[in-house]
């Protein structure tokens, strides 16, 4: 039902870009040509061989994969159960967004562009598209809600010192996060459709984004599946708009793995969204009974989105895929706790995966001895500001 | 009755302008001061808290609206009070269309437009593939679905958005988000003049007609044209209702001058 029953991997959305009821491409006319060139571009980019290898070549000389798999002693003992760390936080920029990154950049260049666009949270998609954009001779422009400027400064001067231009994004009556960077992107895109291509940074937007991202993070899952002498019993990866846990999934789909999908609690869009439509897709989204759209609000930048990618909605309706969320404190307790026990500072997004395992380890929810596979989608560099603010 | 039949026939110009509504507190007397002013249609937007398409001066308009309690449901209601002879067009977003009535989805909009005296929809996120349902329930309702072209639409596309449209076809002027601009665009008038060979509807050209000079420039091809970003600039700057209505009563003016032109080409 998941997979395709050729190649046995996760689908391709239908020929409407859905996923079940979800996805879609809903934009105003003047992004419908934009939308259909970036579809025509990727199904012919994936199968051309001398694409695909160039993507590859670049994975692995330039990113550092495949990214290793780190079996976790001292928190494992400490758990009662067996953890596995995909390590995304070891790929170059620090982040599984470059996978992602680099192959729409060298789409990109094929479709002729002069200039990426993005929209970015915590920084991370925004300085692997900078770093994209410096490799290819791409321009690059970053829009950032002006909060997110502030808290994520560091990640601002990344982005300048690569030659990208950061647009604070401000709003009459946003706060200043993701979901207005995306508006701004957005609106940027429609200005600039000629010579730009909008660098997408999770599985969300309109079709053929959602599809083609996560065809970009797969690499995550297969590689994971490949490393793992035996399937895990659990696989579990945060979601914000999904790209790292779309990737993650991908390679253990069509296995016995229980697959969990954890978000911030204040940005639950799978089970606490309603179906709505924005940044020109069908999905689940917060908001009120007027449809406006509600600010998220996580600790981590990265997780700030009141949506979520159309296929996670669709693999938890269907079932394949349990939908958590866990608080901002159970986030930065597991920081800690991974950080003390084996030395390795995950980002405020991989850390409420791993904050689940904490708890469904105590819990007895994982049973002992079982083994669980984490995709540790980026490392804390990012967040140290934000960590030592509260925990310092 | 669709909102611009008739219009074409004796070459009058569609002035059509923008009103956010619940932008200020008498809105609605703004709404009745256009229509005394000159104009054929109002465009009537509600809040969103994410308009893809605005520009910063409607996304302050919108904000403004939000700001003092402005919610599409209630301000739609207020609407059903007036008593015009001429159609009020509401533009809003896919999400508040698909979700003001989640039980009823896009249907349960429809019908509430039509309830309260509307008679043309624009949703610029519902393009072709996507507005089926939405076109099918309008329809049922006796609403009509105005569809937008933009410039880089092939002709073989703008030619199915001219076919699925109703009411009259809504041209953007220029491959940009709404707002005020120094010129009008090179593509204005070229995407009118293409999409006027397509269809017997009147074709309307909006985003960036800024001045009354863009707005006579763009009717030497269009049908009319809508008048948005500058309206709700001095809005939102604190100029009084009589002031934004004597403007349009300017471009109404302007806009007798070329109306007896032939028109269609």
């Amino acid at each position: 039902m998941f997979t395709d029953e050729v190649t046995g991997v996760m689908r391709a959305p239908d020929a409407a870009g859905r996923f079940g009821r979800f996805g879609g491409r809903y934009l105003p006319e003047a992004l419908v040509p934009a939308a259909e060139a970036v579809e025509v571009a990727f199904r012919e980019a994936w199968a051309d061989t001398a694409f695909t290898a160039e993507y590859r070549r670049l994975l692995a000389t330039y990113v550092g994969r495949p990214t290793p798999l780190t079996e976790c002693v001292r928190l494992s003992e400490r758990l009662g159960v067996r953890v596995l760390l995909k390590r995304e936080d070891l790929a170059h920029t620090g982040s599984h967004k470059i996978n992602n990154v680099l192959g729409q950049a060298l789409l990109a260049r094929r479709m002729g562009k002069r200039k990426l666009i993005a929209e970015t949270g915590a920084g991370q998609h925004g300085v692997a598209t900078a770093t994209a954009a410096a490799l290819l001779g791409l321009a690059c422009t970053v829009y950032m809600g002006h909060t997110d400027v502030r808290r994520q400064a560091v990640n601002v001067f990344r982005m300048e010192l690569l030659g990208a231009e950061v647009v604070p994004v401000t709003s009459a009556n946003g706060v200043g996060t993701l979901k207005e960077a995306t508006n701004g992107a957005l609106r940027a895109w429609v200005n600039e459709t000629e010579h730009a291509h909008y660098c997408i940074g999770s599985t969300m937007g309109p079709h053929p984004y959602p599809w083609m991202v996560r065809e970009f993070q797969r690499v995550i899952g297969d590689e994971a599946r490949a490393q793992c002498a035996e399937v895990p019993d659990v696989v579990v990866a945060c979601v914000g708009g999904g790209s790292n846990a779309a990737g993650t999934f991908a390679g253990f789909v069509d296995t016995p793995a229980r697959l969990v999908g954890v978000e911030a609690a204040g940005g639950a869009a799978v089970d606490k969204g309603k179906l709505g439509v924005l940044h020109g897709f069908m999905s689940h989204f917060l908001q009120d009974e007027d449809s406006q759209v509600l600010e998220a609000h996580s600790i981590s930048a990265g997780l700030d989105y009141p949506g979520v990618g159309p296929e996670h909605v669709h693999l938890a309706e269907t079932g394949r895929v349990r939908y958590t969320s866990v608080t901002d404190e159970q986030a930065l307790r597991a920081l800690k706790l991974l950080t003390r026990t084996e030395g390795i500072l995950p980002a405020l997004e991989s850390a409420h995966a791993l904050a689940w395992v904490v708890d469904a380890a105590a819990t007895g929810e994982l049973a002992a001895g079982s083994t669980v596979l984490v995709t540790l989608s980026g490392r804390g560099d990012k967040d140290i500001q934000q960590i030592r603010e509260h925990l310092g | 009755m669709s909102v611009g039949l008739g219009l074409r026939a004796d070459g009058r110009r569609l002035l059509i302008p923008y009103v956010m509504a619940g932008v200020v507190p008498d809105w609605l007397d703004l709404v009745r001061g256009v229509v005394e002013a000159g104009a054929d249609a109002v465009e009537i937007g509600l809040p969103f808290s994410d308009p893809m398409l605005d520009g910063p001066t409607v996304q302050r308009a919108s904000a403004l609206s939000a700001g003092r309690g402005g919610r599409p449901g209630p301000l739609l209601d207020e609407l059903a009070g007036l008593d015009l002879d001429v159609p009020l067009v509401v533009m809003t977003y896919a999400n508040v269309a698909m979700t003001l009535a989640p039980e009823r989805g896009v249907g349960g909009f429809v019908d509430h437009l039509a309830a309260v005296g509307v008679r043309g929809v624009i949703v610029p996120d519902l393009p072709l593939e996507e507005s089926a349902e939405y076109r099918a329930r309008a329809a049922e309702a006796g609403v009509d679905a105005v569809l937008l072209v933009a410039p880089a639409c092939g002709d073989d596309r703008c030619r199915e958005i001219a076919r699925a449209s109703s009411g009259f076809v809504y041209c953007m002027s220029s491959m940009q988000i709404t707002g005020e601009r120094a010129d009008l665009a090179q593509t204005a008038r070229e995407t009118a003049r293409r999409v006027k060979g397509m269809t017997e509807l009147p074709v309307v050209t909006g985003f960036g007609i800024s001045t009354v000079q863009h707005a006579v420039e763009a009717c030497a091809d269009a049908d009319g044209i809508v008048i948005a970003s500058v309206l709700m600039r001095m809005l939102v700057d604190g100029a009084p209702v009589a002031q934004v209505v004597e403007e349009v009563a300017t471009f109404r003016r302007a806009l007798s001058s070329v109306q007896h032109s032939p028109v269609g080409g």
